[in-house]
């Protein structure tokens, strides 16, 4: 009997290889995206401007205080409510990258926070102006910092993917919850699954540890 | 936009969502104690001197590390039964979690114990402490500082997790969210006050983090 659900399993491998296709697809667009929310609110959030910091203050809140089942639930089920009808791969764009941005927000003000301030107040003397300091001053060294956790939010991001397959995309999660139906071998089924992810996970997790052995930053004597 | 928020209803289903709220507390303190359970043993074992011991723990820390708990959840779900073994979902989803968050404590717990250097140990033996009081009064103390922020961390995200344990029906605070979603088909009442709830926790743990932190005096490893 396990020969032969191993068998039909094989012939449906076709349909597993799409799935990883499209969480790949999902997760590349919000990662994209999410990392280009994120880096312009991590540097809005940095520089301490006013009222659009407490705003992002409360967007960061949101997003890590509650589950992301929840938020994709939020813009699933209650944005058609507000006249804004999405099908489920926008929704699971959207949500992904709104999820990831919080994330990434963090992760970009607190490299930037961490760069000493002796480093922006001599690019000031030398008469650099915002946007230079922050390009060939701040940036390049907070990216020091940054750089390790962001791979590792990318991550996070691809296994969080896996959560939208409840609003109906067919990442590889739903292929699996397919199959299941039809092939009555949890372990078999979802142990393939969980090889997919590791395939795209594992090199990440590696290359998110090689950066922090090899950015380790020391702002030890300024 | 808000006009439309129905606050009688909500009112009828307090109940449901207290009912929610209180569900979710008690399956995540529960996986919690068990992840801390399944953590501290992984993390023995890693860093034990036996090599397969070691290399069996690393390759469970590395597995679940790179796949997404959804896929963890249904591969107990669908696969524990052909096994022979049948688990109501609650107790499923407990497991999951547990042995979910468990790896990521191991690797806390772990960076914890390296942390309190090998002179600190040399020096208490010197003082002719034994065992239990090198670690009672020199190791754990230090230890500690280190792995309870993070620990903590690491049990917000366990509750947000917990909200996937909905997906195999089992009852907390998002399905809460859903079935007054499907009963009166108001997702915007029913996912918000689920979505306010979970930040309460949030909130809650951050707060006791703070306070933690505040508390303890910190000896930073030379």
């Amino acid at each position: 009997m396990w020969l032969y659900y191993f068998k039909q399993l094989v012939q449906t491998f076709p349909f597993f290889l799409k799935g990883l296709w499209m969480t790949v697809a999902v997760s590349g667009l919000s990662l994209v995206m999410g990392t280009a929310i994120g880096f312009a609110a991590g540097i809005v959030r940095a520089s301490r401007v006013p009222v659009l910091g407490k705003l992002l203050f409360a967007y960061v809140d949101f997003m890590r205080g509650t589950p992301f089942l929840v938020q994709v639930f939020i813009v699933f089920f209650i944005l058609p409510e507000w006249g804004i009808q999405l099908e489920a791969f926008s929704a699971a764009v959207l949500s992904l990258t709104l999820y990831a941005g919080a994330y990434i927000c963090e992760i970009v003000s607190g490299g930037i926070t961490a760069v000493p301030p002796g480093q922006t107040e001599a690019a000031k003397a030398t008469g650099l102006n915002w946007f230079q300091r922050m390009r060939y001053v701040v940036m390049p060294q907070a990216m020091k910092t940054i750089l390790p956790p962001l791979v590792g939010q990318y991550v996070l991001l691809i296994k969080d993917s896996s959560v939208v397959s409840v609003i109906g995309v067919t990442d590889v999660t739903r292929v699996g919850w397919f199959t299941v139906q039809r092939i009555p071998e949890g372990l078999m089924v979802f142990g393939l699954v969980g090889i997919l992810y590791f395939v795209v996970c594992y090199p990440l997790i590696r290359l998110a540890n090689q950066l922090e052995k090899k950015l380790r930053v020391d702002f030890g004597g300024l | 936009m808000l006009e439309a928020f129905n606050f009688r209803v909500l009112f009828d289903y307090m109940p449901l969502f207290l009912k929610g709220l209180w569900a979710t507390a008690w399956l995540s303190a529960i996986s919690l104690a068990g992840a801390l359970l399944v953590g501290m043993v992984a993390c023995g074992a890693r860093l034990s001197k036996f090599r397969i011991l070691s290399a069996l723990a690393g390759a469970y820390i590395e597995a679940i590390r790179s796949t997404p708990l959804l896929a963890q959840l249904y591969f107990l779900y669908f696969g524990l039964p052909s096994l022979g073994v049948r688990l109501p979902e609650y107790q499923t989803g407990i497991l999951a979690l547990s042995l979910n968050s468990g790896a990521y404590m191991a690797e806390i717990i772990r960076a914890g114990v390296l942390s309190v250097s090998w002179g600190q140990i040399e020096a208490a033996m010197a003082y002719g402490l034994n065992y239990f009081q090198r670690m009672r009064y020199v190791v754990l103390p230090q230890a500690l500082g280190i792995t309870i922020p993070p620990l903590l961390g690491q049990a917000i995200v366990l509750v947000k997790d917990s909200a996937l344990l909905s997906l195999i029906s089992v009852f907390e605070l998002t399905r809460a969210g859903q079935i007054i979603t499907s009963e009166r088909f108001m997702p915007a009442e029913g996912f918000f006050t689920t979505a306010l709830l979970y930040l309460l926790i949030y909130y809650a743990l951050k707060a006791f983090s703070s306070w933690w932190q505040k508390r303890l005096i910190f000896v930073q490893p030379a």
